[in-house]
């Protein structure tokens, strides 16, 4: 059974190079410090706090070596995650694992159009799927909430075709990877071609959106 | 002499009313252990049971053969069956495996011509088997199929077509070959006895025509649950027609309503005064929940495993739910869509949440122990759990079963295997041992995660009432499995993969094999060795090895040992190797 660890970040699509830093995963999620009942409980262990931090320091760092293999037959127990107490960030194709029926996973593939999100700042991937929304403004809605570090204090403005949400003080460009494999900017395109052609979304801290699109969001 | 004679006669005529009492009484029995308990009191017991039992559960086909069956029990009207082993709803079991439900049928057709209900679950059933089946017992009622596969919705028209009397067409997660859904349209016009019809599983497209037809003039229907190629515009008709329903399925719950539609669809909702239990919902969106709040207030049972729901839709549907009991939900979501649970659901005693995308190599976050302590602190009531997760605390679990006590059945997945405890980074030994020291009732016991012996060394000591257990990647020597074999009384299942158990422990099993209806074993340390030695010293097991294409002669890859009074199997596929 191979595995396979690397987790194709949305980072790397974009030619950015991501491992020439050597940095650590922050558990923390970037902005406010909100109180421990609203932070993942994941977050709550680590000592490290929540700060501002460029880009490049909030790659995901799989460090391979601490990341499950796939377990040969009858391991025992000395071979298997060592681990630094981390949250998961990518695992093992296992034959009939997780043991989950395949009508499940048939049933859903027809009838949904899940697509995974990255936050620059959050570590975690999360999956919304864009059918259960009618509008761009549904999904930022949704956005907001699952991200909590949100703030929107900006329109999202449709006849002007203007993104100026801004978060945290600093601003967040909602992109996503189409079909073609480019970078775009949410809300170019008609909404239902948009879920048509949409393969993931990268929230992108408008710094790094520079290339994306001819207008910069500014500050409302 | 004479009065002798006559003592004799007045003795024997009074043991016979005595028997048909005692036939009368045991057929009044319902459960099938029930039954099983009163045939073993005595011979004349064992007689009169025999006779008058009319539903039989048969565990595990190779247990037993068509002809034995038919031969004790006369009389039967009901049959439940099940076939494979569960990992093969997995991937872990070959396709040509066996568990052929035809030769039943034919012994069947000519011992029961009555037959009335048939309920199969992870069986083989081909078309020709449904045909035969369909033409051969008049008085067929229910059909119930689970987790089979081989047939096609061709057979399914066969069945439609000549089961005049049928009331129950229950087709659930089947292996099916979707042709096409024409066989819906092969209940005849004179067809009206219809109770039960679900076939959310089966997904092409019916003539929607034909079905409202035949809901139109089923006036028993309760139990009526549709594929997602119905519309919301046509499920509104559907209950229109049908408002007696207590169980529905909804089709595709998105689709672009005028003001209108949505009203109508608000009213028929209104008008089913008896749903009790709620599914289907694909594609939904809290556009049209309100639509469903007339029945919300009385939902026990809502399958939301089909919606990609995020935590905010999920609030808002939930708060309309006081009183469910039983909760499917995708890991979409997240915690917060548990901490509603736990907020809007006091009642609750079963929550199932299932992974939206498992096999993807990336994880993207979904429920975490959070979501899990949330429920545990607003439902007490709590039973029955399955819950995949990426990750999970020993903390967590023994909080949860503090809140929780009444677990009879814990299935906790972390999905990536051998994950500790990721904010100890210890196994996850104390999670489960916290389950079967708080949960004294616990029957059902799923475990993952980063398991050492210490896992089994508290199940075998704390957990007497376990019936079932289900292993993966963990344990770390034969004494792991040689605690369990020992120390639970009530075990009946064991299905245990990729573990280092080996010979020494499955032969630590010897004693305790025939007192359970199956083991199954792979991807661990057994020899072929070991199992020979197994199936010598025990011939009323069936000890089955599955080789696989690669491995070495002496490699036992999957295991399979179970009980039965029918023999090795006569059936068995080339790569099963029977000992």
């Amino acid at each position: 059974m191979s595995q396979d660890t690397t987790v194709d970040s949305p980072e790397s699509s974009d030619g950015a190079s991501l491992m020439s830093f050597d940095t650590e995963l922050t558990l923390g999620l970037p902005g406010e410090s909100r109180s421990p009942a609203r932070a993942p409980a994941f977050a709550q262990g680590h000592k490290k706090n929540c700060t501002k931090r460029g880009f490049m320091e909030t790659v995901i760092d799989l460090n391979l070596g601490t990341s499950h293999i796939s377990m040969p037959r009858g391991q025992n127990s000395e071979s298997r995650v060592s681990g630094t107490g981390k949250y998961p960030a990518a695992k093992a194709q296992v034959i009939g694992w997780p043991p989950v029926r395949s009508f499940r996973k048939k049933t859903l593939e027809g009838s949904s159009k899940l697509v995974k999100v990255a936050v620059d700042g959050a570590p975690y991937l999360r999956k919304v799927d864009l059918q259960i929304y009618s509008s761009y403004q549904d999904l930022f809605r949704a956005l907001e909430e699952m991200f909590t570090c949100f703030t929107t204090r900006g329109d999202y403005n449709m006849e002007e075709r203007k993104l100026t949400g801004a978060l945290n003080g600093r601003e967040y460009v909602p992109t996503y990877e189409d079909k073609d494999d480019d970078w775009m900017l949410l809300g170019d395109v008609p909404w239902k071609m948009f879920v048509e052609s949409c393969k993931r979304i990268r929230l992108m801290k408008s710094s790094e959106a520079v290339g994306l699109a001819p207008r910069t969001p500014t500050n409302c | 002499m004479e009065e002798e004679r006559h003592r004799k006669d007045q003795n024997t005529s009074e043991v016979d009313s005595v028997k048909q009492a005692i036939t009368k009484v045991l057929a009044l029995l319902t459960s099938h252990k029930d039954h099983n308990s009163a045939s073993l009191v005595c011979k004349d017991w064992y007689e009169a049971e025999r006779l008058s039992r009319t539903h039989v559960f048969i565990g595990n086909c190779y247990a037993v053969s068509p002809e034995i069956l038919t031969r004790r029990f006369p009389n039967i009207l009901s049959v439940t069956l099940k076939g494979k082993p569960r990992f093969s709803d997995f991937n872990l079991v070959p396709q040509d495996w066996g568990a052929d439900i035809h030769p039943w049928l034919v012994a069947f057709a000519d011992r029961y011509p009555s037959l009335e209900e048939l309920r199969l679950k992870r069986m083989s059933v081909s078309d020709e088997s449904l045909e035969f089946l369909a033409v051969s017992f008049p008085n067929f009622k229910v059909l119930s199929l689970s987790s089979c596969d081989g047939f096609s919705t061709d057979g399914l028209a066969a069945i439609a077509t000549n089961c005049k009397n049928l009331t129950e067409l229950d087709i659930q997660e089947n292996g099916i070959e979707d042709i096409s859904g024409s066989w819906l349209s092969c209940f005849p016009e004179s067809f009206t006895s219809l109770e039960v019809l679900n076939f959310a599983n089966v997904n092409s497209e019916v003539d929607f025509d034909a079905l409202e037809k035949l809901v139109s003039r089923c006036k028993s229907l309760k139990d009526l649950k549709v594929n997602k190629s119905i519309s919301l515009e046509q499920l509104q008709k559907l209950l229109v027609l049908a408002p007696q329903l207590v169980d529905l399925g909804t089709g595709s719950f998105s689709q672009e309503l005028t003001d209108d539609q949505r009203a109508e669809l608000e009213s028929a909702f209104n008008k089913c005064k008896n749903i009790h239990k709620l599914s289907g919902l694909w594609q939904a969106t809290a556009l049209y929940f309100p639509a469903l709040s007339p029945v919300c207030a009385n939902l026990t049972f809502l399958n939301l495993s089909y919606a990609t729901l995020g935590s905010s839709e999920l609030v808002k549907l939930l708060m309309h739910c006081p009183l469910l009991k039983r909760l499917w939900v995708l890991d979409t979501v997240e915690d917060k869509g548990l901490e509603a649970v736990g907020s809007s659901c006091p009642l609750l005693e079963e929550l199932r949440v299932f992974p939206a995308d498992p096999f993807d190599e990336e994880i993207t976050y979904g429920v975490t122990e959070a979501g899990f302590l949330a429920v545990s602190h607003g439902c007490p009531r709590l039973q029955y759990v399955l819950y995949f997760c990426q990750a999970m605390t020993n903390a967590a679990v023994a909080t949860i079963v503090r809140n929780c006590p009444n677990f009879t059945c814990f299935r906790l997945c972390i999905m990536n295997p051998g994950q500790p405890d990721y904010v100890t980074n210890e196994p996850m030994d104390e999670a489960f041992g916290a389950v079967v020291k708080t949960c004294t009732n616990l029957q059902r016991l799923s475990l993952s995660g980063f398991l050492t012996d210490l896992t089994f060394e508290y199940i075998g000591q704390y957990a007497k009432n376990l019936e079932l257990l289900s292993v993966a990647f963990a344990g770390s020597s034969d004494w792991g499995m040689q605690c369990v074999l020992r120390g639970c009384p009530k075990l009946r299942k064991f299905e245990i993969r990729d573990c280092p158990f080996g010979d020494a422990a499955l032969l630590s099993g010897l004693d305790k094999y025939e007192s359970m209806r199956s083991l199954w074993m792979s991807a661990c340390n057994v020899t072929m060795d070991g199992c020979k030695l197994l199936a010598s010293k025990k011939p009323r097991l069936n000890v089955e090895v599955i080789k696989e294409a690669e491995s070495d002669d002496n490699q036992a890859d999957k295991v399979y040992v179970y009980r039965t009074v029918a023999g090795p199997r006569k059936d068995a596929p080339p790569s099963v190797i029977t000992l």
